[in-house]
């Protein structure tokens, strides 16, 4: 077994593992660092088939952004999390049993699975020689797939949009500063000189 | 010698947790939401394996459209959970339907 093998399956077993601890586990902020791990061990199982620019952009995109996300939503929420975890107990037969059918169904799927004759020709892009991973993606994203790459910017435009939208909102009842109304102040208008006589009040 | 198939097993293992977490936890959105990312994950699994063991970039730039769906995906199911907990005070989704037109 090489260091290679070893590490697939160190990387492998961290990946299920931990994906297996987020669902059971019960308080969230767990689940959110048990879905970094498992996250972690993709993108080394990433690096391991050559794919590094990818994993690295899991790592930045899930590890620094999702999950960051994730975990201030946990936390910002004020919510009773044990009273959602009561009925876990009663969910797990049915959960069980679809896991088992659907791995099964799976397994039928990649055993039944044989490579076509013609598959190697029919390859879209072929992976250039002596090219390293991230300069041969970034050659045919940017020739190939430009638009798609514009649409993709645009999607993630209209979700930053619509998620300032929805959680914006105006509050009434609270006072806040009105930077206009400080600056046209006017010292003359404000300020009212009394003229009062030693020994008496106003 | 790991191969394809070592690396299927892992993301239909993956994407089978994340169905599993699905139901077991039906009334906690944050944990679904996690569990679509984490079937989300194993789709790119899948793509990058095939894409490495055929030789074809395509599978890793579909991966990166996965990823950037998946970003915005869960940019606003965290938005719409944030408001369905100020209105309602509460995450479980079994009376999510109130907000049935």
């Amino acid at each position: 077994m090489s260091v290679a093998d070893i590490a697939f399956y160190a990387f492998a077993v961290v990946t299920v593992v931990a994906g297996l601890m987020l669902t059971i586990s019960r308080n969230p902020v767990h689940s959110v660092l048990w879905m970094i791990l498992s996250f972690l061990g993709a993108a080394g199982l990433m690096v391991l088939m050559g794919a590094e620019f990818v994993a690295m952009l899991v790592m930045i995109v899930y590890v620094g952004a999702v999950a960051v996300l994730f975990l201030f939503v946990v936390m910002m929420l004020d919510v009773d999390f044990a009273a959602l975890k009561g009925e876990i107990s009663r969910a797990m037969p049915l959960a069980l049993l679809i896991g088992v059918v659907l791995i099964i169904q799976i397994s039928l799927g990649i055993g039944a699975w044989v490579e076509a004759d013609g598959a190697l020709g029919l390859r879209d892009a072929p992976a250039p020689h002596g090219v390293d991973n991230a300069r041969a993606l970034g050659l045919i994203l940017y020739d190939k797939y430009g638009f798609l790459f514009q649409i993709a910017g645009l999607i993630l435009l209209v979700a930053m949009i619509g998620a300032i939208l929805l959680t914006l909102r105006h509050r009434k009842d609270i006072k806040r500063q009105n930077v206009l109304q400080q600056m046209w102040r006017d010292p003359a208008k404000a300020m009212e000189l009394k003229d009062v006589k030693p020994g008496q009040g106003l | 010698m790991v191969g394809l198939e070592h690396y299927l097993t892992v993301a239909a293992a993956l994407f089978v947790i994340g169905i599993f977490g699905i139901f077991l936890n039906r009334k906690n959105v944050i944990v679904i939401l996690m569990s679509i990312e984490l079937m989300l994950l194993s789709v790119n699994l899948n793509l990058v394996a095939f894409s490495v063991h055929l030789g074809d970039m395509v599978g890793q730039v579909f991966t990166l459209f996965v990823l950037t769906v998946a970003a915005a995906e869960a940019a606003i199911g965290l938005a719409i959970l944030v408001v369905f907990n100020r209105n309602r005070g509460t995450i479980d989704v079994e009376d999510v339907n109130v907000m049935k037109g």
